[in-house]
């Protein structure tokens, strides 16, 4: 069973926040799958190849040319404080 | 217990440096990669991490990576893919980096350098391709930070060492060595003030004889080669301090202060680092072939060190001109194609080192970037060093060869009468006539003051209008004045 500090800190990492009364139900769902893995980890796979993607494609490229950009205005326009031209956000690092 | 000294204690530390490629667009989408243009017009859907929109990677990014993997050694791996380093940090609008994990473009690699005038192989851990993050101007004043997405997806590879470095020196050689190797594959412009190439360092201490690793921090904020090195050498005097009274290194980021010059504790408000990587989804693997991999190999140039080698095995250069002039790939190529046309290899280097080296400095430009021709170089010392020009007017026709490259040295030669003369009847007439006009002169020099002698030189060459030759001009005098 996943603990009530696991959940915190997963939680922390997500930029999740979540109610008292949210926890246990979230931590038996994350048990759950937890037990699932588990399960799989038991299976013998040593002469399977790990898969990375699910599509049988490979070597997708771009050429490297230029596409037009957006205009200023119009990349910071779902933005929900902007200043100079540029996204305003708080600030993170103390110097 | 007996005092402990910095000589108790051995220095470890790797280095990772970070480096821009100067593809035209950003490494998964068309945006221009592009420096200092306006805050946000170099970006779009991808690059802003919208919903919805999917990577694809530029091919030329990819091949810059496999070139410069295979110049430091790297095996290539033959498949390749990309994994999402998950944090929050508002550099990054998705999230997340796309970067490499378990399958980056190469590894166990290594780059030779020189310390203290003895090789020493510097071993290079992994070196992986990595999305770059958009950049963050702090304004302490209003609490904020700016974000500016332009630079988020510039093609970066991460070159990060095997912990092989001893000293803060030793760790600006490597870097120092590495640089000109990069600068050798045109794939970047290696510009620390631009912020194309980049370096952070670990660094820790051990007790001499200690085979396991000390704990490491890890430094940031480094500006240039000086920077890294100055930092290297706080901490290393830091750490010493902390270990010598018993105490113990806290393992942990820390900032480089210029200004202050010393480093700091990093206080952020990210959590410990848990980037819990995982494959990403959008983009699928890459199967580089063998002869792919041998197809670039046969696009990488002659290495720094190498080219050192031979320019003083084939011209017979002496380690120190050889050494300054593989400093820039192309001039190295100019004196080799000046070196084809004249059989004054050695007047070519001088010049070359000198003069031509001065103004270049001077325009902050490299040979590359002008159009002096090297035929017209050759002409040019020839002339100097047959005497049918002065070194003075021979540097003045080399910065307008540099300005002008239609310009021929004959041309310049007849248009400004900067031909020297070296008529030897002519000559003898100009020396008498400066002796008559300075007889007072002359009657000193007799009683002694041989110093004045460089003054009728002098008077001697004004009078040619600086067209005579110096040497005879001089021959002349002394003959007049002490043989006669
Ligand atoms: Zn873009």
């Amino acid at each position: 069973m996943i603990t009530n500090t696991d959940l915190q800190y997963i939680s922390a990492l997500a930029r999740m926040s979540l109610a008292e009364e949210e926890l246990k139900p979230m931590a038996e769902d994350l048990s759950s799958i937890l037990d699932y893995i588990a399960q799989l980890q038991k299976l013998d796979v040593t002469d399977i190849k790990p898969t990375s993607h699910v599509l049988p494609l490979k070597n997708v490229y771009r050429d490297d040319s230029i596409k037009p950009s957006l205009t200023q205005e119009k990349a910071l326009s779902f933005a929900i404080s902007k200043a100079k031209g540029a996204f305003k956000v708080p600030q993170i690092v103390d110097n | 217990m007996s005092i402990l000294t910095q000589k108790d204690f051995e220095t470890v530390i790797g280095l990772e440096v970070h480096l821009q490629f100067s593809t035209r667009t950003k490494i998964f989408c068309g945006c221009e990669n592009a420096f200092g243009k306006e805050p946000n017009t170099c970006v779009c859907p991808v690059c802003l991490g919208l919903p919805g929109t999917l990577p694809v990677l530029n091919k030329s990014a990819l091949d810059s990576a496999i070139k410069t993997a295979l110049a430091l050694n790297c095996t290539v791996n033959s498949y390749i893919k990309f994994d999402r380093k998950n944090y929050y940090y508002p550099d990054l609008p998705k999230g997340y980096q796309i970067s490499q994990f378990d399958f980056p473009i190469g590894h166990d690699g290594y780059l030779d350098i020189l310390v203290n005038g003895n090789p020493k192989r510097i071993r290079i851990h992994r070196a992986h391709i990595e999305e770059d993050a958009g950049k963050l101007i702090h304004d302490n004043a209003e609490g904020c930070s700016l974000v500016d997405y332009n630079r988020t997806g510039t093609p970066l590879m991460e070159i990060v060492t095997e912990p092989d470095l001893r000293s803060p020196q030793e760790a600006y050689d490597y870097l120092t060595a590495l640089k000109l190797a990069l600068q050798y594959l045109d794939v970047s412009d290696c510009d620390m003030e631009k912020g194309s190439l980049r370096c952070d360092a670990n660094i820790s201490l051990r007790r001499a004889g200690e085979t396991r690793l000390g704990t490491k921090t890890e430094l940031k904020n480094m500006n240039s080669f000086k920077a890294v090195k100055a930092a290297l050498e706080f901490e290393e005097m830091r750490q010493f301090r902390v270990l010598a009274t018993g105490g113990t290194i806290v393992q942990e980021t820390r900032l480089w202060n210029e200004d202050k010059q010393a480093t700091f504790t990093m206080r952020t408000k990210e959590e410990a680092h848990d980037y819990r990587y995982f494959p990403e989804p959008d983009l699928v693997p890459f199967i580089v072939e063998d002869a792919e991999i041998e197809r670039i190999r046969l696009t990488l140039p002659e290495n720094p060190q190498a080219k050192c080698q031979r320019l003083q095995k084939d011209y017979g250069l002496s380690d120190y001109d050889a050494t300054i002039i593989v400093q820039d790939r192309h001039l190295a190529d100019f004196f080799e194609h000046c070196a084809k046309h004249s059989g004054k290899i050695k007047k070519i280097a001088n010049w070359i080192i000198g003069p031509l080296l001065k103004e270049l400095k001077d325009r902050r430009c490299s040979v590359k970037d002008l159009s002096l021709k090297p035929e017209q170089f050759v002409l040019l010392v020839e002339k100097v060093e047959n005497g049918d020009l002065s070194n003075l007017a021979g540097k003045d026709i080399l910065i307008t060869l540099l300005e002008d490259g239609s310009k021929t040295v004959e041309d310049l030669i007849e248009k400004s009468g900067l031909s020297q003369v070296s008529d030897d009847a002519l000559l003898e007439s100009i020396a008498d006539e400066t002796l008559k006009e300075h007889a007072d002169v002359v009657t000193q020099i007799k009683n002694g003051n041989h110093g004045a002698v460089g003054f009728l030189i002098g008077q001697a060459m004004k009078k040619s209008q600086g067209k005579g030759n110096p040497k005879k001009i001089k021959d002349i005098i002394q003959r007049r004045l002490f043989n006669a």
